[in-house]
């Protein structure tokens, strides 16, 4: 090898890196926005043993003061807001909480009598005080970490289909030059956005269908509800994120740009989405930022289907969403496509 | 009979530059036009507006007549200086994919064989060389069966054998009584193919006409060439204006016994002598100044 070339080559391209701004804030500000991200959702506590709902009464602060139970320590009580009660006792059935506690009157609590933290907990609630609370047994099968992982796996592999093989190509494209030889043709744009669109659906939503169907095979995973409504989830998420995607590359020439662009969509997405894990006891607003994501809208349709089976109007706010989303992102794509370097 | 197309007045202001000044001329229809000129001279943005895909500043390009739209875009083709084409598709899958985004155009098979591209259909397009790309890009340019032909520096980096094969293209094309317009570099490619040339200089055509008619306007003498190293003696004192060329000297003379005695007076050997007609180059270095262009 010849080192003098070689170097000549690496520094052109780190001028061409520094010299490229956009990229450049891109590329300091994104693992800057990730870390403070994950102090923000992670920092603070030790990991706890019990995961405890609690209903409160309103302004109550969530310590040994409202109830001496609060104080137990490694233990994670979080607020559950009396309007998603059924939610809450949902969680305690699949074992996704240990406990639920009301503790807005004469205290009761709802317990898995088939889940053995469940029973731990309901010991530690029993000894710390004198007061007898009423017990709500519930039962359910737990959902095994498989359940709530499937529709995660596959919506994120969704996701990076979407974004990375619509965006990225469209911007390749016309940067190449390639767009720019059918603008002069009878190709329109819309027709050309189309065949992208309506190809990376056909390919992901197959792909997708390819894996559940193999994995059906391999592992034994829940789903309660309807093949058909599961595919139409799919097929709606699909488009929106490829929407998404494609409002994104309708004017960058830069494909280091659109990349970085694509992955500032895709991380806090794949992060917040409830891909890992549920985000039941995360703050209020972390839980209303990740509803604007197409993904969540997916995700959460997917597992209502899967593990709850859910039926179409339970699930229809998440697809309205999702056609409101993908509605939007196209109407600014089109608004904003061009097909040549400006 | 209407022109194919009429360019009225067309401008391109960029910042700090004009590319466009002012640019007006027609092509009637079954001809090769040439639109000839120095780098930055502003050819290629004049045929980029023409082919519809930038917007004048001011201006206005016509087609049989009426603002280029659908039917411009129909009966158009068009190869550009550059274009990247889909990697890991064949030759024959890209020209069955743009042969799709017309209603009429030719058969795709005439097409290959047109453009000499049998041995080539299955090749991937990455793999291509040079001249197979440009015949590639030309087969791409003819699929819809064009009116008319646009082909901006088409042969540029091409060896000598695929240039005269381009150009034998180019002819077969003319032939069925298609209109080209051809940008290009190399002045015996214009004087070859062309049957109007266009001279374009900083945004303006300087001249325009068939190069025959152009270099009798613009010349009246031949030249007369001698390897440098046999003239011998100092330019300055020779009768009758002397260029230094590379490694010959050329005589431009109205009158060539003149300067033939001029020569023999001075003791200069003939026998290498050659006598040639100004050619198109000539023209264009007459007319667009010998500074290197940027």
């Amino acid at each position: 090898m010849n080192l003098r070339r070689m170097l000549a080559i690496w520094s052109a391209r780190n001028l061409e890196f520094l010299r490229d701004r956009s990229t450049l804030v891109f590329n300091v500000v994104m693992p800057l926005a990730l870390v403070v991200a994950f102090a923000v959702i992670f920092g603070g506590q030790p990991r706890s043993l019990f995961k405890i709902g609690v209903l409160a009464p309103p302004g109550a602060a969530l310590d040994a003061s409202l109830h001496p139970f609060l104080g137990t320590r490694y233990a994670d009580f979080y607020a559950v807001d009396p309007a998603e009660l059924v939610a809450a006792i949902r969680t305690v059935e699949r074992h996704q909480s240990d406990l639920l506690i009301d503790l807005r009157a004469v205290p009761r609590y709802w317990v898995n009598a088939d889940s053995p933290k469940g029973y731990l907990a309901e010991k530690l609630l029993l000894e710390s005080a004198s007061a007898v609370a009423k017990r709500e047994p519930v039962t359910g099968a737990a959902v095994q970490y498989v359940d709530w992982l499937l529709p995660g796996i596959l919506g994120m592999n969704m996701m990076f289909s979407c974004l990375f093989g619509v965006g990225y190509v469209v911007v390749r494209y016309r940067k190449s030059g390639f767009l720019r030889r059918l603008s002069a043709t009878p190709v329109t744009a819309v027709e050309f956005g189309a065949a992208q669109i309506l190809s990376r659906l056909m390919l992901t939503v197959s792909v997708s269908v390819l894996v559940y169907s193999a994995l059906a095979l391999l592992i034994p995973f829940r789903n309660n509800g309807s093949w058909f409504l599961l595919l139409v989830t799919a097929m709606l998420g699909a488009m929106c994120m490829i929407s998404l995607s494609f409002m994104v590359a309708a004017r960058f020439t830069s494909e280091e740009l659109a990349n970085g662009v694509i992955n500032l969509v895709s991380w806090p997405m794949m992060l917040l989405s409830g891909v890992w894990y549920s985000l039941e006891s995360a703050p209020r607003w972390l839980r209303i930022i990740a509803e604007i994501f197409p993904l969540t809208q997916m995700l959460e349709a997917a597992r209502a289907i899967m593990l709850d089976g859910a039926g179409f109007a339970d699930i229809l706010p998440r697809l309205a969403a999702l056609v409101a989303m993908t509605t939007a992102f196209l109407g600014i794509a089109g608004a904003s496509f061009r097909w040549r370097p400006g | 009979m209407e022109p194919v197309i009429q360019v009225r007045d067309l401008v391109k202001q960029y910042p700090g530059v004009r590319a466009v000044d002012g640019v007006s001329f027609e092509i009637p229809e079954g001809i090769c036009f040439g639109l000839l000129g120095p780098n930055g001279a502003g050819k290629t943005t004049t045929v980029e507006i023409m082919e519809g895909v930038t917007a004048p500043t001011s201006g206005s390009v016509l087609y049989r007549g009426e603002p280029l739209g659908a039917r411009f875009r129909a009966e158009a083709g068009i190869q550009f200086q550059k274009t990247a084409l889909q990697d890991f598709l064949t030759v024959r899958e890209t020209l069955v994919m743009f042969r799709r985004l017309y209603s009429h155009g030719r058969d795709v098979d005439d097409v290959i064989r047109l453009c000499a591209l049998e041995q080539l259909v299955g090749r991937d397009n990455r793999k291509l060389s040079g001249g197979q790309l440009q015949r590639l890009l030309l087969g791409i340019a003819l699929v819809n069966d064009p009116q008319v032909l646009f082909l901006d520096e088409p042969t540029t980096g091409l060896d000598p054998q695929a240039r005269h094969n381009f150009w034998d293209l180019i002819r077969a094309i003319k032939a069925e009584g298609r209109t080209v317009l051809l940008t290009t570099h190399y002045m015996e490619e214009a004087y070859f193919l062309c049957d109007v040339i266009a001279i374009m200089d900083r945004g303006k055509i300087i001249a325009e006409g068939p190069p025959s008619r152009l270099l009798k306007e613009h010349f009246d003498d031949v030249v007369l060439e001698l390897p440098r190293e046999e003239f011998g003696i100092d330019p300055a004192t020779f009768p009758l204006p002397v260029m230094l060329a590379g490694d010959r000297v050329e005589i431009s003379t109205a009158d060539v016994e003149l300067a033939l005695r001029a020569l023999l007076d001075r003791g200069i050997p003939v026998r290498h002598l050659q006598i040639r007609p100004r050619n198109l180059e000539d023209l264009f270095l007459e007319l667009t100044g010998r500074e290197l262009r940027t």
